[in-house]
């Protein structure tokens, strides 16, 4: 539309316009070279360290000796996001019905939803050291700690998503429900979850990547290991993220070469789980 | 979708309204169901009490001085966390003002300008930028960027040394770990938020605004100050503040990058510290009063993005009702 009256415009106007489409161009620009040189130093630096040796084996004593060795830190990650899912999603899917289906617009769940909009905005350290302060000085560090602290920062972002799922689903069908003679429970739990269940589910995953790759809530919380643990309440444990963080500060270039190798094992797993998301949203909202 | 494909159900026995048991039942989902969104409450106070309970032995230890002093030094048993106040506020605005311009202009790109073709690879490129760990950033930040940067700031510290007020902010040496380099990979983290929240704004403004904009011979730039962004000053304003309540609280790869030194300096390329690296940094080797005071740290530090995010949050809420 504009391009038919340009031969109107004066040519200031013309050049004012074509700087400022140029200037919005290049910020596009100036946002993908960072991440080009991030992903190509990651594949570069990471692609001849990963192997299966490297994804099974003990992490060295010392970090100044070279060789593989993340095993625990993968199994670590593992663990500890899968234990947080299993606590801040089904917790986060109900406090997202609650808004939804029964708050409403009412004052109370208009608070909620405020306050968690602001609790995802809480800084992750502040998380790690709120779970130190009242899990860890009585129980120690464990998986389990650091799968609360993780749990406490997914819970905000699934509460959110899943409402957004929630509202997406017809009234009609709870209509419906409701017009069959089932209780609101029922019509929730048969009819509208069921219905929303893609984008609960895709929500889910974006906050399972955002919590697989956290670092802070985990400092204080997991400890560190050299040996796989796979006990979720017994002892200390690691994580890719928090491997990550303590070899980059090392000296040594085995930990650089076990740092790159591990950030490139943490990006494929985080990508998997956005990809996966993004299909899960896709492959059912369209129809 | 399941439900069309679902079996009927056997005809109920017993009317499903009836009172009794079935209503006692769907009375307790409604209470869990609220229980769970009170959680969130909960947390947010637990959070400012057993930190500020915990914190309490720095608090006593240092009174006022704790958040007026300049000096931090464990060894000597003194605390005082303005320099990390500093260094957070400093390296947030560095970030912002990298960031803003560029997530603003992708914003427009993807509302307004992009060509259809290209508006999903440059929405992923975004979620991208957002999918990649904070500690990755920081291990590219310190073994990547930081060395290769430091030759550039020695040009620019070269190049502005004779201008006055310029000179004092870009002088050297620098190792290239410090201030700016933190609030660059901090610009990184924060432009997908202020992107994906400006973006939203855009996509409210009404297309009879734009559409009149055109019809009154504006060029593309012209409607989008005429019509774009005089809608959207409030829900911009409410994302470049959500950008900063996240740049302040950015942990792993400013504690990276950031050179620790607590020093309140005008030299953006010297190192300094934030609040958030210091704790990831020091908590390990620390105990006693320097922990209290790490943690104490942390009240600080939720404090402040309580208050910033508060405002985001309220700036943006308003903004989507009047718009």
């Amino acid at each position: 539309m504009s391009t038919l009256l340009l031969g109107t415009v004066s040519p200031a106007r013309r050049l004012r316009n074509r700087l400022a489409t140029a200037s919005i161009w290049l910020s596009v620009l100036v946002a993908a070279i960072p991440l080009a040189f991030v992903v190509t130093y990651l594949v570069r630096r990471g692609a001849g360290i990963v192997d299966w040796k490297f994804l099974t084996g003990d992490i060295p004593i010392s970090s100044r000796l070279r060789g593989p060795g993340m095993g625990p830190a993968v199994l670590g990650t593992l663990l500890t996001t899968g234990a947080a899912t299993a606590m801040a999603v089904p917790l986060g899917v109900l406090a997202a019905v609650y808004l939804n289906e029964y708050g409403k617009r009412g004052r109370l769940a208009g608070v909620i939803r405020f306050l968690s909009d602001v609790m995802a905005g809480v800084p992750s350290v502040v998380m790690g050291l709120f779970i130190y302060t009242v899990w860890v000085l009585r129980f120690g560090q464990t998986g389990f700690a650091g799968a609360l602290a993780l749990g406490c920062l997914m819970l905000p972002i699934v509460i959110r998503s899943a409402e957004t799922a929630l509202q997406l689903v017809p009234n009609e069908l709870r209509e419906a429900s409701a017009a069959l003679g089932a209780r609101p429970s029922r019509t929730i739990l048969t009819v509208v979850l069921p219905a929303a269940l893609a984008g609960v589910v895709s929500g889910a995953l974006l906050a399972v990547a955002r919590a697989a790759g956290e670092t802070a809530p985990l400092l204080f919380t997991i400890g560190t290991v050299t040996e796989s643990n796979r006990h979720l309440f017994d002892g200390t444990n690691t994580s890719l993220s928090a491997q990550i963080f303590i070899n980059a500060r090392q000296p040594f270039e085995g930990a650089i070469d076990r740092a790159w190798g591990a950030a490139l094992t943490l990006i494929v797993l985080v990508f998997v789980l956005t990809a996966v998301a993004r299909l899960v949203a896709r492959r059912f909202t369209v129809r | 979708m399941t439900i069309t494909t679902a079996p009927p159900s056997p005809p109920a026995r017993r009317p499903l309204t009836s009172p009794g048991r079935a209503g006692w039942s769907d009375r307790a989902f409604r209470g869990v169901s609220l229980g769970c969104g009170l959680l969130v409450l909960v947390i947010l106070g637990l959070i400012a009490v057993s930190t500020t309970r915990e914190a309490w032995p720095a608090f006593s230890h240092d009174g006022l001085r704790f958040f007026t002093s300049k000096r931090w030094a464990p060894s000597a048993d003194v605390f005082g966390s303005l320099p990390f106040v500093y260094g957070t506020v400093v390296t947030a605005i560095i970030a912002l003002v990298l960031a803003v311009p560029v997530s603003v202009g992708i914003a427009l790109f993807l509302s307004d300008v992009a060509p259809r073709r290209l508006r999903r690879p440059v929405s992923s490129l975004v979620d991208l930028l957002a999918a990649i760990p904070s500690v990755v950033y920081g291990l590219w930040g310190v073994i990547v960027l930081a060395p290769w940067i430091s030759g550039v700031y020695d040009r620019i510290s070269d190049v502005t040394s004779p201008v006055p007020f310029v000179s004092t902010l870009f002088a050297g040496p620098s190792t290239g770990r410090g201030l700016f380099t933190a609030g660059i990979i901090l610009a990184l983290m924060v432009t997908p938020i202020i992107t994906s929240i400006t973006r939203e704004v855009f996509d409210t403004v009404p297309v009879t605004a734009k559409e009149a904009a055109y019809a009154l011979g504006a060029t593309r730039w012209e409607m989008l100050r005429a019509a774009v962004f005089p809608h959207s000053r409030a829900g911009m304003t409410g994302a470049v503040m959500l950008g900063l309540g996240r740049a302040m609280g950015e942990t792993i790869a400013a504690a990276l990058v950031i050179g620790s030194s607590p020093q309140i300096t005008a030299h953006l390329f010297r190192s300094g510290d934030s609040m958030a690296a210091v704790i990831a940094n020091e908590f390990g080797e620390s105990g006693g009063v320097h922990r209290a005071a790490l943690i104490g740290l942390g009240v600080e530090l939720f404090a402040l993005t309580i208050v910033v995010n508060v405002v985001a949050r309220t700036i943006i809420a308003r903004g989507r009702r009047n718009g």
